[in-house]
């Protein structure tokens, strides 16, 4: 094969290959497009307001509980469509995060779902046969860090969490339920806990700045953060609108003015303008970060000790040899054990045995006893018996010999 | 409030939702849009066919610049080569913001020997090498952010209008490369047919494709949905498309047409009633070069990857076992040995 160098052309006529973003947004949306949310935060903070105000709608929530013993997550997913998009939308929140008394493991559930997601795909992905653009997608997109309105700094738990999650998902943070904040405050806040994000070496997510398009409104944007949300889904009448809106008997917070909060700031930047971003990151950098990761832990390198590219069948060889020689090992193991349990219960065997025997001897030896007590015993009665036999048939000589004596004498008066 | 779209899914936990209002989410059709074209897009087309078919014009005229080999090399030679070599010329086009790096794979040499047996192998083996460089660098650790994608999407082949039938030549090309690669069959220099002929030819070429079990693009078992079904069966029928090819620009009616001009009247090129290249070039570039795309990476590298694992016995759905302890070392013992 040989090749010219690439050079560009010019082309004559209209070919029509601009269209090929046009067939690609087609084709997808006949597949339909997916997005995973997750949401962390303390119970009661907002979440699934926000959620539902995002989505323009009502999500299928119930109030949880302050007294779960751990944390866990909770994910429903949605079909949603808006003209002929179709959205396959998955919310997974925390339940029971910030509850505890021990909160030193409350990340862990929320780092294994993130890894599990990864994992499922990762274990499509390498199938034989596989079904990868079939696969319905539940890796995490986007995660909403809640912060609380304390309007000090973060918690511990916030940074330990967003640490142990910066390399795995694209962490969005907002401040709920802003409307406690002042606005002199919220910026000091925001301001805050940006620098404790940077001193802490958090990776939030910065909205991308590649594309001239919407690198404007992104850099803009990146200096709003974290967002301060308020969420409702009632509507209260202002002027002669009905708009979405907190009453209070102060005033009424509307969530969709700019000024009031920074709720259409997060919808602009989550949804209109960097959805397919966040995807992309999560494809290109999270998971490959994921699977890099695992297949390293696993034995595979893309380079062999000297060096030399070694090919993924050949680390798989050697790694396959290893499993059956472990395999081996293992059942020579269990054989040897096997064995070990047979001798032990063999001797436990032998050792009733013996025990059985020396019984029945004792026994043995305890009936001849007894029978030769006895015989001794007969034989003292025969010996009586025999004595008293003789004295008797001596008594009855002589009783005999005194009568024949008696008889003579009687005899001889008479003459 | 949730509509009761239970009913269409199986799945019990996923409920349709309607919006009460705006959202943004077809915002992300635009997103999708501005990422493509930035990124710009990979295009590889293979024509194969005997010297003299008409391959270079054809593809200069669908792409309409100089992008065949015989427009680029600075020393051609019309010669016919003594054994099938593949070619391989890439070039950038852009049009309205859309950047394509588009490949054309030459294949001089078919066909034209006394002895044509196993012709196809260069141009199997050449494939094959494509979907193995794209699978090296999927398994790789590290991989790069984008697979530079060399693969072939579609291989046009050339029939000569002999009015006839398929040659063997062409059966036995078909039947091997169907299988691994979206062939897309058209009648060269169809100039030389009339309609009736044309027609009749068609049918009959249609007919030897079906006896022979030959699948060409767009093959009816990766229709997804009855409309794509209803457009696919329609291009299936007036498949192989008679094409005319020329780079030349004649006046008729006082508009510049491209057309061959003879004695007897000027064939204008892109006019539909003389031949079906519009046809072909919407086919392939307007409407369904995605889905050419999609059917490559989604089908036939699948297939190769299959068949390339399964043969070297790489499981890599067991890399994940071996790394956990065995737990059941009976069990485990059954499964590794109906793995060997």
């Amino acid at each position: 094969i040989w090749l010219t160098s690439i050079r560009p052309l010019s082309l004559a006529g209209h070919v029509g290959f601009d269209s090929l973003p046009d067939q690609l947004v087609n084709k997808s949306i006949c597949q339909g497009f997916c997005f995973n949310i997750l949401c962390i935060g303390e119970t009661g903070i907002g979440k699934s307001t926000l959620m539902d105000t995002l989505f323009n709608t009502n999500f299928e929530n119930f109030e949880s509980s302050h007294f779960e013993p751990q944390v866990k997550l909770r994910a429903q997913t949605y079909d949603l469509q808006e003209s002929n998009v179709r959205l396959r939308l998955t919310v997974v929140n925390t339940v029971g995060f910030g509850d505890q008394m021990n909160k030193q493991e409350s990340y862990q559930p929320v780092v294994d779902y993130i890894d599990r997601q990864f994992e499922s795909y990762l274990q499509e992905e390498l199938k034989i046969k596989r079904s990868l653009h079939n696969y319905h997608d539940s890796r995490v997109h986007a995660c909403l860090y809640f912060i609380s309105p304390s309007g000090h700094s973060l918690k511990s738990l916030d940074l330990v969490t967003m640490k142990k999650l910066d390399s795995k998902v694209n962490i969005i943070p907002v401040i709920a339920k802003a409307d406690t904040i002042s606005k002199s405050e919220l910026h000091k806040f925001k301001i805050k806990i940006m620098s404790e994000l940077v001193s802490n070496g958090v990776q939030i997510y910065q909205f991308p700045l590649d594309d001239e398009t919407v690198a404007k409104v992104n850099t803009t944007m990146n200096g709003h953060l974290p967002f301060a949300v308020v969420g409702s889904t009632e509507e209260v009448s202002v002027g002669n609108k009905m708009v979405k809106a907190r009453q209070y008997p102060w005033g009424v917070v509307q969530v969709e003015n700019e000024s009031h909060c920074d709720f259409v700031k997060l919808r602009e930047m989550l949804i209109c303008v960097n959805m397919e971003d966040l995807r992309e990151q999560t494809h290109t950098r999270h998971y490959e970060l994921y699977r890099r990761c695992k297949l390293e832990e696993m034995g595979f390198k893309d380079t062999g000790p000297e060096c030399k590219p070694v090919s993924l069948q050949q680390t798989y060889e050697a790694k396959r040899q290893e499993f059956l020689v472990e395999l081996q090992k293992r059942e020579d193991e269990m054989r040897q054990m096997f064995v070990q349990r047979v001798k032990e219960k063999e001797s436990e065997l032998k050792e009733a045995e013996r025990e059985l025997q020396s019984r029945f001897e004792q026994l043995k030896r305890l009936h001849a006893d007894e029978k030769s007590a006895l015989e001794e015993k007969k034989r003292l009665l025969d010996d009586d018996q025999s004595s008293f036999g003789k004295r008797r048939a001596a008594a009855q000589l002589l009783q005999a010999q005194s009568l024949t004596a008696n008889g003579k004498k009687d005899k001889d008066r008479k003459k | 409030m949730i509509t009761a779209a239970h009913a269409n899914n199986p799945n019990p936990y996923i409920q349709g939702t309607d919006l009460f209002g705006y959202v943004g989410i077809e915002a992300v059709l635009d997103q999708m849009r501005r990422k493509t074209i930035k990124a710009g897009l990979e295009f590889n087309i293979m024509v194969v066919g005997q010297s003299g078919l008409g391959k270079s014009t054809l593809v200069n005229t669908l792409f309409k610049s100089k992008v065949s080999r015989k427009s680029c090399t600075p020393n051609y030679e019309e010669k016919i080569s003594k054994t099938v070599k593949l070619h391989s010329v890439s070039h950038v086009i852009e049009e309205k913001g859309v950047k394509m790096k588009l490949t054309v794979i030459d294949t001089p040499g078919f066909g034209d020997q006394i002895n044509n047996d196993n012709c196809w192998d260069p141009i199997v083996k050449h494939i094959n090498e494509q979907y193995e460089k794209y699978l090296r660098e999927e398994i790789n650790i590290n991989r790069k952010r984008r697979i530079p994608d060399s693969r072939v999407h579609c291989c046009i082949y050339f029939l000569p209008a002999t009015g006839h039938r398929l040659r063997p030549i062409d059966v036995e090309f078909m039947k091997r490369l169907g299988k691994i690669v979206s062939i897309v069959p058209v009648i060269a220099k169809a100039d030389t047919l009339t309609i009736e002929e044309r027609h009749e030819f068609k049918e009959r070429i249609r007919e030897d494709l079906t006896v022979n079990g030959i699948d060409v693009y767009p093959q009816r078992e990766y229709d997804e949905d009855p409309e794509e079904r209803v457009l696919n069966d329609r291009i299936r029928e007036s498949l192989p498309f008679a094409v005319v090819g020329t780079d030349k620009e004649h006046q008729v009616n006082g508009n510049k047409v491209l057309g061959r001009k003879t004695k007897w009247g000027i064939i204008e090129v892109e006019n539909v009633a003389h031949c079906e290249f519009a046809n072909l070039r919407d086919l392939l570039i307007r409407s369904h070069l995605q889905d050419l795309k999609d059917v490559t990476h989604d089908v036939h590298y699948e297939t190769y990857r299959v068949r390339r694992l399964n043969e070297s016995n790489v499981d890599f759905s067991d890399l994940s076992r071996s790394a956990r302890p065995l737990e059941n070392g009976c069990a485990d013992k059954c499964e590794s040995d109906s793995h060997l």
